[in-house]
């Protein structure tokens, strides 16, 4: 390693920043341009093209090929029909995994949501709020690796006659119980992987969830109160309503996570024990069993738990604008 | 402080009964929330106090009896993680590369992603919500699969029929960092698209109105009144995918193959050695991979929280 | 302290502030049987036959990282130097899916070491398949059970790299002599020893299955070394699916292992711990008198404890898996296989000199290692255990037999028997319903 190493990388860094520089000057002058004529299609295009000529690339080809693929055999060579699909929803292991998906998409989003909505209402006005958050916010920034490292000293099982160096058996024993292989005790194993996701997550809720809470304008809050609504009166029916937005953003963008989720289960259980899950188990099919098309039909399944999302956001889109008019 | 004088006002009038059971539940209410940080908190002590103990300690000895013998400091495994000549260590030139990545992987896509959201939320043109949806439905479309098409347009162009639409790159060395910066920037965008989105759509509909009637074009809207509207957004977004680019490995390690451009996290999870016995050393390394995105959160945090009230308030 | 490593210095403590505290200086290296390149290895006149590759790169994915990569490189210095080639080699730990994300993306490595023959197989359609030369090399350095491995349909795609001789069983030669104990010559001897063992009140056997991804592997291994002791046919038939996985023999094999791991009168800590113990550790009671036994292949010798003797007459060493039947001569193996996607002058020179004995004989005295090419001397092996390992490998008249895991398609090899085998010792399934669930998910 020498300091040429660094010239390389930093050189290459400058170049690239210049370049795109240049691009985005470019861009503007042509949104310019087409503005002066004030024909808002074009403007459009050039604001969008960047953009959609990237995804358009980079996730809609890829989407579509998968979507070819799942109907073809394990060497994308036969069409196979509905074959892999079927099997996704006959084959006791691909149902176990729909299972767990189905858990996790349903419990990670709630308790993280919950839990970062109450946090933040406790710690709301409080003296070192913003230690409180630094805190919760704390694992937001630690890599999913990171986070694995961190979680195996604390569900790292020794033997029952050993010396444990895990935390939670480390508690168990102080407590006078016997050590527990958790990552091993299906479907229990589960929860234990949707706490580590649930303790990245939660960060992002309080922060969003907070920030949301300095916006609820006190005069209605007073006002409930003089009327004689309850603390829990007051937090469910206007507190709650009035940042309804920023929680169905934060319950979007984890529950999103959710489903995408690879790393945990990779580095933690691969799967094993009953602890698989689509984002994870797609992975071993297309890379390590060769299996394409099945791989591919879990991707589509993935696809396919987004659209009442998707649904709800296209109908949430709509009432919004039938409001502004 | 609002809080604090919505506090007050309760105060007025309220009878002893009342004034009991506040303070009590704010007890409990302080109970609860230093358990929860505490709970938050205790994995990654515990990461914090194992990379400073010797391997010995870290394999035989939970991390909590550091406490018992203080004076058990070993900053061996730093060391080692940094500044090693062999395969498991010098994370060094990994550090550089996670921050030669880093740095475009969030201005390329942020600056996109504000073009883009800008037009999907305040240029009228046919078929704006539904291209809105695609856009926000692509979020999910899972990375692994994008990877293999992306690289084979990389290393092999894409042809349609005999066409050739876009010519192989040929990239080498350090080069294929191009690669990876493009990767990330396609893949960060939906999210960065969708929030950013979320924030311009609430933006005063009367403020562009006038800009409008004032002559001015949507070019000059986006930079002068828009911009300055949503740099709190733009600046916790481009945190979110700060975090994001500095924590990825897979699209680092895919795209720019070769040990010269591994980023970090590449790196952490191969240090262990081929039969994982060195996975002593993976505190200290993982540490050093949190660290620089921990200060930036700490000292952005304040942009992080604005941006996002900026977007999130209104019902 | 270079110039170089106080820049490094720097650029440390200005990027991670919290660590400017670690003390800036190289670590010290560890005495870890590392030994350098020989001389005959050094000597440019022995890479004459690969010609001037000024300028040409070779690129070398492989699953070797860390220390044991280190070695392997330091083993290629002089090819680079004496041809001018740069070779650039490529650690990880996602081997297999890394491998198939960057082929299908048409940016395969140059030169790949397959870990597993299996694997190759799924390749071919991209792989170059060996030439004359190099038959001609695997041929000469290798006995026909090795070059089959290398072979896929009647076409040589690979020659072998490294060897690991699988069927060892780890013990403590002290306290075999303290207590008058002697090596078993055969499976009745090993549990008529067990027991007496076990009467003494010590557990005779340590046993770890837990190993992050793969964890189950070491448990398969068990299961391998006992199929191919009733039989080397059965073994092959079993291997290649010509027998069913739950045909009767095979449920009788698995029996047979639990007879030692699921007897919780033999098992160190207790049966259930096996499925956690992480394989890399579980050995460490040996060294103090806690358990007698465990079965684990000849590259567990990097894994002790530093300080450990690990030699004939030390603290540790390992013997033979015995035979079941009088007069058999069986080991199980792995090591990598090369294989290569590009047919650059410098790849197809890179491979040669892979497959050359002057490469095995200084890749010996680099590091611990071991391999089965002939005609290298075993005494070159930095370690006694490594020695052993190699003496055996190159001894022709040695059957060896691949870890079938790793032969048997990726579906069952590196999953479902993974599973199978914990299910099983943790006492969740029978022998029987781990070989019929196996059976089920054969593609």
């Amino acid at each position: 390693m020498n300091i040429s190493a660094y010239l390389d990388r930093f050189g290459l860094l400058a170049v690239g920043l210049v370049a795109f520089a240049a691009v985005l000057l470019a861009l503007y002058g042509l949104a310019e341009l087409a503005s002066r004529r004030d024909r808002n299609r074009a403007v459009a295009f050039v604001f969008l093209a960047p953009a959609v000529l990237f995804l358009l690339i980079g996730l809609v080809y890829p989407a579509v090929r998968t979507v070819v693929m799942s109907f073809y055999d394990a060497k994308s060579e036969n069409f196979v029909g509905l074959d892999n699909y079927v099997w996704a929803v006959t084959d006791p292991d691909a149902l176990q995994i729909l299972v767990n998906t189905a858990m996790w998409i349903v419990i990670v989003p709630l308790l993280s949501t919950a839990l970062g909505l109450v946090y933040a209402v406790l710690i709301d006005g409080r003296a070192g709020e913003k230690v409180y958050k630094a805190l919760v916010f704390l694992p937001m920034g630690i890599s999913f690796v990171g986070a694995s490292i961190i979680w195996k000293f604390v569900y790292q099982y020794n033997g029952a006659g050993g010396e444990q160096i895990g935390l939670l058996n480390q508690v168990v024993v102080w407590l006078g119980g016997s050590p527990v292989n958790w990552l091993n005790e299906s479907p229990w194993n589960n929860l234990l992987l949707m706490v580590v996701l649930v303790w990245i997550e939660v960060g992002f809720a309080t922060v969003v969830l907070s920030a949301a809470l300095k916006g609820v304008p006190t005069e209605i809050v007073e006002a409930a109160r003089i009327d004689g609504a309850s603390p829990s009166e007051i937090f469910w029916n206007v507190t709650v309503p009035s940042i309804r937005s920023a929680i169905i953003v934060v319950a979007v963008t984890v529950f999103i996570a959710t489903l995408k989720l690879f790393d945990i289960v990779r580095a933690m259980t691969q799967g094993h024990h009953g602890t698989d899950v689509l984002a994870h188990n797609m992975v071993e099919q297309a890379f390590r069993l060769f299996e394409r098309g099945r791989g591919a039909t879990l991707a589509v399944l993935l696809f396919l738990l987004v659209v009442p999302v998707v649904i709800y956001q296209v109908r949430n889109m709509r009432r919004q604008e039938m409001e502004t008019r | 402080m609002s809080t604090r004088t919505a506090d007050q006002a309760a105060r007025i009038g309220e009878t002893r009964g009342e004034r009991l059971r506040r303070v009590l539940s704010s007890r409990a209410a302080s109970v609860v929330a230093i358990v929860i940080a505490a709970l938050w908190t205790i994995p990654t002590l515990g990461l914090f106090v194992s990379s400073l103990r010797p391997d010995e300690d870290i394999r035989t000895t939970g991390w909590w009896n550091f406490f018992a013998d203080p004076g058990s400091v070993s900053l061996y495994n730093y060391n080692y993680v940094l500044y090693s000549d062999s395969q498991g260590g010098g994370l060094i030139i990994n550090l550089i590369n996670t921050v030669v990545i880093t740095i475009p992987g969030v201005v390329v896509p942020v600056a996109f992603a504000a073009m883009a959201a800008y037009a999907l939320s305040w240029i009228k043109f046919r078929g704006r919500n539904l291209l809105y949806v695609g856009i926000f439905a692509l979020q999910v479309v899972p990375l692994q699969m994008a990877l293999i098409p992306l690289l084979s347009i990389f290393s092999s162009g894409l042809h349609i029929g005999g066409m050739t639409i876009i010519p192989a790159w040929d990239l080498e060395g350090v080069n294929t960092l191009i690669q990876v910066w493009i990767a990330h920037s396609i893949f960060g965008l939906p999210l960065a698209i969708f929030l950013l989105h979320n924030f311009m759509r609430e933006l005063p509909g009367d403020v562009m109105e006038a800009a409008r009637i004032d002559g001015a074009s949507h070019s000059q809207i986006f930079r002068k009144v828009v911009l300055p509207l949503v740099t709190p957004a733009i600046a916790s977004i481009a945190i979110f995918q700060f975090l994001w680019v500095w924590n990825d490995f897979l699209v680092g390690r895919t795209f720019a193959p070769g040990e010269a451009t591994r980023p970090l996290t590449a790196v952490l999870g191969d240090m262990a050695g081929t039969w994982g016995f060195g996975w002593t050393r993976l505190p200290a390394a993982a540490f050093i991979a949190i660290v620089v995105p921990l200060v930036v959160f700490l000292l952005l945090q304040r942009y992080f929280v604005r941006g996002l009230l900026a977007g999130s308030v209104k019902g | 302290m270079s110039k170089t490593r106080r820049i490094s210095c720097l650029a440390a403590a200005a990027s991670v502030l919290a660590l400017a505290a670690a003390a800036c200086g190289a670590p010290e290296e560890e005495d870890n049987d590392r030994g350098a390149v020989p001389d005959d290895a050094t000597d440019c006149a022995n890479y004459e036959q690969y010609g001037d590759l000024e300028g040409e790169t070779v690129t070398v994915l492989g699953s070797i990282r860390d220390a044991e990569a280190d070695e392997m490189t330091e083993a290629w210095e002089y090819f680079q130097s004496c041809t001018g080639a740069t070779v650039e080699y490529e650690g990880t730990g996602e081997f297999e899916s890394d491998m198939a994300v960057r082929v299908d993306g048409g940016n395969a490595p140059d030169v790949a070491l397959f870990p597993q023959p299996g694997l190759m197989s799924n390749f071919t359609d991209t792989l170059v398949p060996a030439s004359e030369e190099l038959t001609a090399l695997t041929t000469e350095g290798w006995t026909e059970d090795w070059v089959n491995y290398g072979t896929v349909d009647g076409t040589l795609y690979a020659s072998p790299h490294s060897s690991n001789a699988k069927s060892f069983i780890w013990y403590s030669p002290s306290f075999f002599a303290d207590n008058g104990y002697e090596v078993p010559a055969t499976w009745d001897d090993l549990i008529a020893l067990s027991d007496e063992i076990a009467a003494s009140g010590v557990t005779p056997w340590c046993a770890g299955f837990e190993s992050g991804g793969a964890t189950g592997w070491p448990g398969t291994d068990w299961i391998e070394d006992i199929v191919l002791r009733e039989s080397t046919d059965l073994y092959d038939q079993w291997v290649t699916h010509e027998i069913p996985f739950n045909d009767p023999q095979i449920v009788a094999a698995i029996d047979k292992a639990g007879s030692v791991l699921q007897n919780e009168e033999y098992v160190y800590g207790g049966t259930d711990t096996i499925s956690a113990t992480a394989f890399q550790e579980a050995g460490f009671p040996i060294i103090d008198g806690g358990c007698a036994f465990m079965r684990q292949a000849s590259f567990y010798g990097a894994m002790w404890p530093a300080g450990t003797n690990v030699a004939e007459d030390g603290d540790v060493f390992a013997f033979r898996f015995p035979e079941t039947n009088e007069g058999d001569n069986t080991m199980l193996v792995g090591g990598e296989f090369v294989a290569a996607f590009s047919d650059s002058e410098a790849t197809e020179a890179f491979r040669q000199f892979l497959a050359s004995e002057l490469y095995h004989n200084a890749r010996l005295q680099t590091g611990p290692w071991s391999t089965a090419r002939q005609g290298v001397d075993p005494a070159n092996a930095t370690t006694p255990i490594n020695q052993f390992a190699t003496e055996i490998l190159t001894d022709p008249a040695v059957t060896v037999r691949f870890d079938g895991s790793d032969l048997m398609p990726g579906a069952v090899g590196a999953s479902s028997f993974w599973t199978g085998i914990i299910q099983w010792v943790d006492g969740d399934k029978t022998s029987q319903q781990m070989a019929d669930d196996i059976e089920a998910s054969w593609p």
